[in-house]
């Protein structure tokens, strides 16, 4: 339980990977296909990133969208870069490929419409892909510090059980990785609506209270200058079918995960590095995969997913843990669920040994274990996005 | 195992842990309540009667007002609880006056 140490990757910036992937990331909609194919080429090592922006977008859209992307290719799970670029679009490939060479990853650019076309294009990327790939599977696992961790912690399709153990086992996990020196990021800022006011009590300094209290507030603001009532989102129909009745109480619910005795260092911008020991509040929306695009954007190499209806999402680059304390989910959606925790609400597991289960596992998972999303091929990604297409 | 959850000691509702029927008891551990609906697993009961425009505490926080008179034993949800957040389809909303004082526009923590 006082585990130490775990078997990493140690990148030449101090970071350290849970995995050794190569990331094949598309600069633009237009190039996910070629990304894709090369990615499978060498697969389970290659792992793309489709998304759909890239071009057409304007002011912080874009500049959300270029610093995802590059957020990516410097992210401690990854060991090389290849950028897939079209040759017409908004994002510069050759940033991107930049930014993975100056964390001293190997980088190479595949451009469409200069090479040729898809064949040849994704002829190229596969060549390129092997031999990357080969230095890539040779790479060794070393000791290191379980302060270097950065764990995301997330809940989907909650139910009346997240609040009462999934997210709970979750938050004691959440309050070991910050006693151990590391640090845990909690998104989904509609969803700390209604329990703003227990994080910011725990905030380290007066300015992280004021910018958590801000970043609700402004969210709040923007979900009612639509003029719509939240509830036909928050909660969602799934939500409330479960037994959750109001975004307040989905919100106290959620904010267990982000442990019971950390504290508020920051609050972060999406996918902007989380450069603080303890508990970063990112600036998400509410919807899981953009969520945890931007959590892992911002460093987190792990995430820690509750579900109480099931939900099968992850990540490419990052092992998403998906634990349940819903007994009836955990049976219908074995092959989804990585750790079950409803014992707790069974009575026939304490909450402490249920975390204590959940530590090993993380601890499990970051050495090089699986996760049901890796083996099954989950590897969602979608960048959030504020404004219309132009 | 109990067949409802009370969380903290301040709350005025319990979750169903089991489907209850009307015309059972349940325990709380502090009150004996009866049943009064057809109450969903997962679901809450009033633990106690809770008047139209009172707090429902769940976690030792409020969740929203109830939007009618609760009597003890009923289902609490949706159709009699209201969620003070969020509600652009309202014409007066009310927000925190903590969470109100900043423009939205520096709240940008990019």
């Amino acid at each position: 339980m006082t585990r130490r140490t775990f078997p990493g990757y140690r990148r030449p910036d101090g970071a350290v990977g849970v995995r050794n992937h190569l990331l094949v990331v598309p600069t633009v909609i237009c190039s996910a296909v070629v990304a894709e194919r090369i990615a499978a080429s060498v697969a389970p090592v290659g792992a793309a990133l489709p998304h759909l922006a890239g071009c057409g977008q304007l002011g912080p859209d874009m500049a959300v969208t270029h610093d995802t992307l590059a957020a990516y290719c410097r992210h401690p799970n990854v060991g090389a870069v290849i950028v897939v670029a079209l040759g017409c679009e908004q994002v510069v490939a050759q940033r991107l490929a930049d930014e993975a060479r100056r964390h001293d990853k190997p980088a190479a650019i595949v451009a469409i419409q200069s090479e040729g076309g898809t064949v040849r294009a994704t002829e190229r990327g596969v060549a390129l892909a092997r031999e990357m790939a080969e230095t890539l599977v040779h790479a060794e696992r070393q000791d290191c510090d379980a302060s270097s961790l950065v764990v995301s912690v997330k809940c989907g399709g909650s139910d009346y059980t997240s609040g009462l153990a999934s997210n709970p086992a979750v938050g004691r996990v959440a309050d070991r990785v910050v006693d151990l020196g590391g640090s845990v990021v909690l998104g989904e800022i509609a969803e700390i609506m209604g329990a703003e006011h227990l994080l910011a009590d725990r905030a380290s300094n007066p300015g992280a209270a004021a910018q958590l209290l801000r970043v609700v507030s402004r969210v709040e603001a923007e979900a009612m200058a639509l003029g719509l009532d939240i509830r036909g989102t928050q909660p969602s129909p799934g939500n409330i079918r479960g037994g959750l009745t109001t975004i307040e109480e989905k919100s106290l619910g959620a904010t267990h995960k982000a442990g019971e005795r950390t504290r508020l260092e920051e609050v972060v911008g999406y996918a902007a590095p989380i450069r603080r020991k303890g508990l970063t509040v990112m600036d998400t929306p509410g919807l899981d995969v953009e969520s945890v695009t931007g959590m892992v954007g911002g460093g987190a190499q792990v995430v820690l997913f509750t579900t109480g209806l099931g939900t099968p999402t992850g990540n490419p680059i990052a092992p998403v843990i998906k634990i349940t304390g819903n007994a009836r989910t955990a049976a219908s959606m074995a092959d989804n669920i990585d750790v079950d925790v409803s014992g707790v609400l069974s009575e026939s597991e304490t909450l402490d040994a249920a975390a204590d289960r959940l530590f090993d596992t993380v601890v499990a998972v970051c050495s090089g274990r699986e996760t049901a999303a890796e083996r099954l091929g989950h590897r969602e990604c979608a960048i959030y996005r504020r404004n219309p297409t132009i | 195992m109990n067949a409802v959850l009370v969380i903290s000691a301040h709350d005025n509702v319990a979750t169903a842990l089991e489907p209850l029927e009307p015309g059972t008891t349940v325990h709380s551990g502090v009150v004996a309540v009866a049943v009064r609906d057809a109450i969903p697993r997962g679901h809450k009961i009033a633990l106690y009667r809770i008047p139209a425009g009172a707090a429902v505490i769940k976690y030792g926080s409020a969740i929203g007002k109830a939007s009618v008179d609760i009597e003890a034993g009923a289902h609490v949800h949706t159709h009699n609880v209201a969620s003070g957040r969020g509600r652009g389809d309202l014409a007066t909303q009310t927000v925190d006056p903590a969470v109100r004082t900043a423009e939205p526009q520096d709240a940008e923590a990019r």
